[in-house]
């Protein structure tokens, strides 16, 4: 138990470094950019209706007159309270608006996220125990053509197929347009998650089907599955009993290092639907020089992706007897 | 040596997949002042013999559009490819020979740069260089390198173990020297196909980065500049504006997957018989 | 007496091949096993011995149907006299077939040995039936939640053995079950098989040292560069000159106890095998006839591939 404690103790102390890190590397970005928040946004409502203290805190963070390690210093220390300023497009706290966003994105990136794992998964088995059959090169070049596929145009053809065309799906927004935040009906919630849903998941999958076909192939040339066949098992016994056995736990690794994609990918496709996510907000907040809600949410999304990382290390660690008794030996 | 089999389909078929690729790019790259010309005489035409990708609502066509953003995508990815493979050749060759310390250092940036979402991180650098063409360049250029210094770290890792590699170092050569001389001829068919499996992810991001605003002003042939006015014209039925420009990008990305795939079975032969 | 016994496996000039590409685009055709018989009888132990590379594994994966997707194979193989096709083998193997595979590789690393000796199944009689066998080779009844990495050497031949008893096999191949053995430990697992044998059922043991071999079986094949060069009794091998061939003998006197002395050559690969007797190309003895085809040939009691056994062969 306490080697298990370590072992996620150590990880958790990675992350927290590379955190750290990514945020300075964030910073310093926005910082050497040669676009002055206060300028660009003058004359925006944003500022006037801003307070002072709120102003004077904006150009303690980028005016130029004191040393970028001071102003990351202040910007840090409030991060870490809570504090990550004010966006200056949406006049409200960073933290608020990432909160929104956030919440808006997160159901549409976990189904999209589950669904291209779950069937890239199976694709992948499929394929990799069909070796050179035509159902393994149908799915070889369906993954090929998706990772291929620009997301953010296949969700324009979504578009103009469902939307344009067809008419039987929203054109964009998440909720209708001039509808209450509180008047948004689940049925609206869904209609206009579909599309996003379907081009994430499609476009997603690849890198899960391509992984799982390698690991499968690896295991079907394996001694083992050989020895599996000398024993008379079947084919669907040896998938189901010593495939799935065996690459799960690469796949579930996989699947939770990818979230990084899911979410660039959401990045693109929220602006093609319009959907008001995080994605979008970041677009917004980099076109209109935001600078305090870009570099909050380049630190959250990282803090996302560093979890999904860490989460597959201590699954690693933790489920594979291998490494778990190994471990417990030292 | 008489008999026609797939190996010889699938040789046929690279060479070809890499003309095609080489007169796209010269086609696009001299069609640059035809792709500029704007004449309301022809706006708003659907595909046709003369117009094959149609023509905006300035009247620009679409084809010589089309062409050239996607001359400048794969020149920006021979940039972008060349740029990491050097990157990604010494990180991992310095990852894997040089000890724990720089072992450790390479991987903790290999994870440092993958941390921030690949297109997040494409807007920051682009924002940090003002947001013009130089950060889209920058930005595609540095940020490829890391799955291929992933894996030329774990080809190095598996090399040190192989006996003439072990012997070289018995012999007194220095790790470094070992590493450059004798491992290279090792690495560099991996790195020739990780090269081109770059261009794929590379001409990906530079759409994707160029359609949602960064980089080039609209009236530049830009291929994520081509979707994303065609996104706006979409509801007034100008089909033809995005369908073929996407679609020609995809087949596009999709011969580069495929020679990068074909150059590693040519050249892998644990790979032989697929 | 041996005569009168059953044969369960008969193998006819079985032949394997690989299709492989040769350099970038030339398609080639490798023979590994080339015009191989033997046979098996109930209750007998018959060792196939040869060094690595002569294409010992390959026989027991012909005779299992699990031999890989770029190899052919020609000859006839039957069971009880009855000719064993891709089907009829799918049927058999497992049951009245089985292997004891020759290292770790052969299980699977994330299956705790218990599951994989019954084959996945989790009823309690199977259970029972695999703790009897664990019992029975000496395993504690713990072993059955170990996984593969954490046995022993000794621990994962007789995991392997146990795999095969659950079911009632009428024949048994070993395939190299000693090699990285301490020899006592070896023996033991090889006492194991006898075991089998000796209560009926036919064992064809793959194996590449001659001398427990010939301590343990009751006929010898031996194997060069992908054919049989001879067949002998085990009682053979307590005299030089009870052997047919040339290379039999030089295996004879490599051996421990008889001079240790070691042939010059070696084994030619697949494919730059010379056409006649694969062994010509090193016999001291060799001749023009020997380039052609040899046959293989009843002789005193053995079988035989040379021209010259029973002629001047000192």
């Amino acid at each position: 138990m306490r080697k298990e404690f370590l072992f996620i103790l150590k990880n958790f102390v990675r992350m927290a470094i590379l955190m750290f890190l990514v945020s300075i590397v964030a910073f310093f970005l926005v910082s050497v950019s040669p676009i002055d928040p206060l300028k660009v946004n003058v004359g925006q409502t944003a500022l006037g209706s801003m307070s002072q203290e709120q102003i004077e805190k904006l150009s303690q963070y980028w005016g130029t007159s004191i040393s970028p390690v001071r102003r990351y210093l202040s910007w840090a220390g409030d991060f870490i309270r809570g504090d990550m300023g004010v966006s200056l497009l949406y006049r409200q706290p960073v933290s608020r608006v990432i909160g929104v966003k956030l919440s808006n994105s997160l159901l549409m990136l976990g189904i999209s996220w589950l669904i291209s794992g779950i069937v890239g998964f199976s694709l992948g088995i499929l394929a990799g125990a069909n070796r050179g059959k035509r159902l393994d090169k149908g799915i070889s070049a369906y993954a090929l053509i998706t990772a291929s596929t620009p997301a953010f145009w296949l969700a324009l053809v979504f578009l103009m197929l469902f939307g344009v065309w067809l008419k039987i799906l929203p054109i964009g927004l998440s909720v209708p347009i001039g509808t209450e935040a509180a008047e948004v009906t689940i049925r609206d919630r869904i209609l206009h998650g579909i599309l996003p849903v379907l081009t994430l998941s499609i476009t997603g999958i690849s890198s899960m089907i391509l992984h799982t076909r390698e690991k499968m192939l690896e295991v079907m040339e394996s001694d083992y599955v050989l020895f599996a066949k000398a024993r008379g098992e079947t084919g669907t016994q040896i998938v189901l009993g010593h495939g799935i056995r065996n690459i799960l736990l690469p796949a579930l690794t996989l699947q939770f290092a990818s979230i990084s994609e899911i979410i660039g990918g959401s990045v693109l496709v929220e602006q093609v639907f319009s959907y008001p996510g995080i994605g979008q907000a970041a677009v917004t907040a980099g076109l209109g020089g935001d600078v305090p809600l870009l570099l909050g949410i380049a630190v959250i999304s990282a803090a996302i992706v560093f979890t999904g990382n860490f989460t597959a290390n201590i699954l690693y660690g933790i489920v594979d007897p291998r490494i778990r008794k190994a471990r417990n030996n030292i | 040596m008489k008999q026609w089999n797939s190996r010889k389909t699938m040789y046929c078929f690279f060479v070809l997949s890499i003309i095609f690729l080489a007169v796209v790019t010269v086609i696009g790259y001299f069609s640059y002042d035809k792709a500029m010309v704007v004449d309301f005489s022809r706006k708003n035409l659907p595909p046709s013999f003369s117009y094959p990708f149609g023509t905006d609502w300035m009247g620009r066509d679409m084809f010589a559009r089309t062409m050239t953003g996607i001359s400048m995508s794969i020149m920006l990815g021979v940039l972008a490819a060349a740029v990491s493979s050097v990157i990604a050749f010494s990180l991992g060759i310095i990852g894997a020979s040089m000890g724990k310390a720089a072992d450790g250092f390479v991987s903790g940036l290999i994870d440092l740069v993958m941390g921030i979402p690949h297109i997040l991180l494409l807007v920051l650098i682009s924002f940090a260089l003002g947001k013009g063409f130089k950060g889209v360049v920058t930005g595609i250029a540095i940020t490829h390198w890391t799955s291929l210094a992933r894996l030329i770290r774990g080809e190095v890792l598996q090399l040190k173990e192989s006996q003439y590699i072990k012997i070289a170092e018995k012999l007194g050569h220095g790790k470094l020297k070992t590493a450059v001389k004798h491992m290279t001829p090792h690495l560099l068919p991996q790195v020739l196909v990780g090269f081109v499996l770059l261009f794929p992810h590379a001409i990906l991001h530079e759409a994707g980065i160029t359609f949602l605003g960064f980089g080039l002003p609209p009236e530049q042939p830009a291929v994520g500049i081509i979707l994303s006015e065609g996104m706006k014209y979409l509801t007034m039925g100008s089909w033809w504006l995005a369908l073929f420009p996407g679609l020609l990008l995809t087949i596009v990305v999709v011969l580069f997957h495929l020679v990068g795939d074909i150059l590693g079975r040519l050249i892998d032969p644990g790979r032989i018989h697929q | 007496m041996l005569e009168e016994r059953k044969k369960i496996l008969s193998i006819k000039n079985l032949s394997v091949s690989f299709s492989q590409y040769e350099g970038a685009f030339r398609w080639k055709n490798l023979l590994a096993i080339k015009d191989l018989s033997l046979d098996v009888k109930e209750g007998e132990m018959v060792a196939v011995v040869g060094s690595s590379g002569s294409g010992k594994s390959l026989l027991a994966h012909s005779v299992l149907g699990i031999l890989p997707y770029n190899a052919t194979r020609n000859g006839e193989i039957s069971f009880y006299g009855e000719t064993l096709t891709e089907k009829r083998m799918r049927e058999l193997r497992g049951k009245e077939i089985v292997l004891v595979p020759q290292s770790v590789s052969y299980l699977d690393p994330l299956m705790k040995t218990g599951l994989q000796i019954r084959k996945g199944k989790k009823d309690e009689s199977s259970r029972q039936k695999s703790l009897e066998v664990l019992k029975c080779y000496g395993l504690e009844r713990d072993t059955e939640n170990l996984y593969p990495f954490e046995l022993s050497g000794g621990m994962i031949r007789r995991i392997l053995i146990s795999t095969a008893v659950m079911e009632q096999p009428r024949l048994v191949i070993a395939d190299e079950p000693t090699p990285g053995l301490h020899i006592d430990i070896a023996r033991r697992v090889l006492s194991h098989f006898r075991e089998i044998a000796d209560e009926g059922a036919g064992v064809l043991l793959i194996i590449h040292d001659l001398e427990l071999a010939v301590e343990v079986a009751d006929r010898i094949v031996v194997l060069y560069a992908g054919t049989n060069l001879e067949e002998a009794r085990a009682s053979d091998f307590l005299e030089e000159n009870r052997l047919r061939h040339p290379y039999t003998r030089a295996l004879y006197r490599a051996m421990p106890d008889n001079g240790f002395s070691a042939e010059p050559g070696t084994q030619p690969y697949a494919e730059n095998r010379p056409d006649g007797c694969t062994y010509a190309p090193r016999c001291e003895y060799v001749q023009e006839k020997c380039l052609k085809e040899v046959e293989y040939r009843n002789f005193q009691g053995g079988m035989v591939r040379c021209i010259m056994a029973g002629g001047e062969i000192r």
